[in-house]
């Protein structure tokens, strides 16, 4: 197999989809003639012409709003936020146009969008341009929420998300553009929404996790090994749908539980997840649920201030040693 | 900037009084409908909440009778009128408004989130100024796939002081996409009115603003409204671009049925009947030798559609509770909407 950059295996699955299928267009803010801030759209516009690879005004309530509008009525659009901060300024088209529109109009439509999020903490981006805002939409009902971890998954569910029927927010953390990973050479490689992947098995402790902080739970399940402790670590690629299924088969496994992401903390996704096993698999605990995330601050500038707000590998070996050694 | 005012009613013009009667007839059955649900809003026989277009119908109807069934509209919370004037059933529309599961979105979208996908009717909207990008998108879609259709927003006055209407109309101009922005100027933005809220006398010279063409024609005047937009129509389907129309009309009952309306006189309500648009409509008709009794023919088949309407909702059945936690994905029916007290089930 290939290994290709993250960046790279969502420009694949851009290409393979738009070649697949042309009612299949993108459209943002310096995507056309930039490629992207990521060079995550580069070469689209030679090869689908700018009819189909469109630059927008910086209008994120129309981009969002028109983007809704074309995929009720036969296209499937695909919208680049440029940095998810932004989704702030099309709320209502996400909230109540987008997400409430099959249901509120009895099934007549669909509404297959996809929202291309980049999120998460980067190079001290700072408050404006560094949030991780996927629990806002996974209590929104009528979204699916979509948070791959690696190149691979980051195709598969992208080309998955375009083919949803379902309007999709597909969160891309900023840091995760530039990595490496194997990722399959093949039009169809689609990975299904609302699947996790176990990302390495375990006895002792499960973490659960998704995105960019699930990495981080590997490189934590990494350090716990030379302590003799064996971690289970789940990445729930999408959050709504939520694969609890796969949640409950971790819980049953290792009866103790971390949850980690780089979102806030309160109210987070985490939060969702230690509720749903507190009151399904509570039988199967053996301790207390630890969900990690960032602290309740707007993200920080100062290098040393950023790191010191979310949880980074060590935090999260720490937490899992404390509690398969019972030291809450 | 084309800006071409509406001729004068009272001067001699050709009249297609074949276009006139089809226009009377929308009107008409418009009216019959809102008067109609809001007596049985009164009785509590309609849940929720209602906004009528009484005295609006003129636009609803004209701009409608221009468009093709395949061509869009969105609406707005006050989107009876164009709901029926695009060509949605009056039975399916009132068991809508009737909570019932044969209505138009079974039972979960009310009067304020209408929606009629199968005339392009793309939902009336509980958010104002939510259509502006939903006509936006529809008019993207015609040029991406190479068709020919055409997409209107309805909006009031109201909505034109919200950004999606800036960010939209700019998005239409430089996309030269194939939109109508059609601004029923009722004169007040809920209970406020207009201007206290706009300082211009023509909303629609803001459309300069996006280098985008613009008419502003008499809003009682259902041919008035009918030509403007057919030239807006034709411009569009022709590559030309959108069009920005406003059509001066005047809200004739509150902002809701049970608005107090404290916020205006009555004399300024009643100093508006003779614009009436059925008065006036019907007034050009006899002009022009159509009989009263056809007049009163319109009248009578309107009310009757309307009570087999109402006999339809009220024989059809109240949605099954359970159709309530299914619809918002197209996965729903998989997988099991928990509400946390299903665990026993």
């Amino acid at each position: 197999m290939r290994t290709i950059s993250f960046a790279e295996a969502t420009l694949e699955a851009m290409r393979e989809e738009m070649r697949r299928d042309e009612t299949v267009f993108v459209m943002g803010e310096d995507i056309a003639k930039q490629g992207g801030i990521f060079g995550q759209f580069k070469g689209l516009p030679e090869e689908f012409g700018l009819q189909r690879v469109l630059d927008t005004p910086i209008s994120e309530a129309a981009l969002m709003g028109s983007g809704v509008g074309a995929a009720l009525t036969g296209t499937r659009p695909v919208v680049d936020m440029h940095f998810a901060d932004f989704i702030t300024c099309s709320m209502d088209e996400v909230v109540n146009q987008a997400a409430k529109l099959r249901y509120m109009f009895g099934e007549q439509c669909s509404v297959p969008l996809v929202v291309r999020a980049p999120d998460g903490i980067t190079k001290s981006a700072a408050a404006q341009h560094s949030q991780s805002l996927e629990a806002w939409f996974l209590h929104t009902p009528g979204l699916e929420v979509v948070i791959p971890s690696n190149p691979a998954d980051a195709k598969g569910l992208l080309k998955s998300a375009i083919r949803s029927d379902n309007p999709t927010l597909y969160f891309e953390h900023k840091g995760l553009f530039a990595t490496k990973g194997e990722v399959p050479d093949d039009d169809d490689y689609l990975v299904p929404i609302g699947k996790a992947r176990v990302a390495r098995e375990g006895d002792d402790v499960a973490i659960i996790s998704y995105g960019i902080a699930a990495n981080r739970a590997l490189e934590a399940a990494k350090q716990l090994e030379s302590d003799g402790i064996s971690a289970h670590v789940v990445d729930l690629r999408s959050i709504a749908p939520m694969d609890y299924a796969a949640i409950a088969d971790a819980t049953a496994r290792t009866h103790r539980m971390v949850i980690v992401h780089e979102a806030v903390r309160v109210g987070g996704a985490g939060a969702e997840i230690a509720a749903w096993v507190a009151q399904n698999c509570f039988d199967e605990l053996d301790a207390p649920i630890v969900r990690l995330g960032a602290a309740r601050v707007p993200m920080p500038f100062a290098p040393v201030l950023q790191e010191h707000v979310y949880p980074k590998a060590g935090e999260i070996a720490d937490a899992a040693r404390r509690l398969v050694r019972k030291q809450l | 900037m084309q800006h071409s005012p509406s001729p004068d009613v009272k001067a001699a013009r050709t009249v297609d009084v074949d276009l006139g009667l089809a226009l009377l007839r929308t009107m008409r059955r418009i009216r019959v409908f809102e008067e109609g649900v809001e007596a049985l809003f009164l009785a509590g026989r309609v849940p929720g909440f209602l906004h009528l277009s009484i005295g609006q119908e003129a636009v609803a109807a004209g701009v409608c009778a221009a468009l093709r069934r395949t061509d869009y509209i969105a609406s707005t919370h006050r989107g009876h009128g164009h709901t029926l004037a695009k060509g949605s059933p009056m039975d399916r529309m009132t068991a809508e408004l009737m909570a019932r599961a044969t209505g138009l979105c079974k039972g979960k979208g009310g009067s304020m989130h209408v929606a009629d996908f199968s005339c392009g009717m793309l939902g009336a909207n509980g958010v104002v100024a939510g259509g502006f990008g939903l006509v936006a998108g529809a008019a993207l879609s015609q040029k991406i796939l190479g068709k020919d259709g055409v997409a209107v927003c309805f909006f009031g006055d109201g909505a034109t002081n919200r950004g999606p209407f800036h960010e939209n109309l700019n998005l239409a101009a430089i996309w030269n996409l194939p939109a109508i922005f059609v601004l029923e100027a009722n004169g007040y933005a809920s209970t406020t009115s207009t201007r206290e809220t706009t300082k211009l006398q023509d909303i629609a010279t803001r459309a300069n603003a996006y280098g985008m063409p613009y008419e502003i024609g008499d809003g009682f005047d259902a041919f008035a409204v009918y030509e403007a937009t057919k030239r807006a129509v034709e411009r569009a389907r022709g590559g030309g671009g959108p069009t920005f129309l406003e059509f001066k009309c005047y809200r004739m009952r509150g902002h809701y049925v049970g608005d107090p309306e404290r916020y205006r006189e009555r004399d300024e309500v009643n100093a508006r009947k003779s614009d009436d648009p059925i008065v006036r409509m019907e007034a050009v008709l006899s002009e022009h030798g159509v009989a009263k009794s056809t007049f009163e023919q319109i009248a009578r088949e309107a009310s009757e559609e309307f009570e087999a309407a109402v006999a339809f909702a009220e024989a059809s059945p109240f949605p099954d509770p359970r159709e309530a936690l299914v619809g918002a994905l197209t996965t729903d029916r998989d997988v099991p909407n928990d509400r946390g007290w299903d665990l026993a089930e």
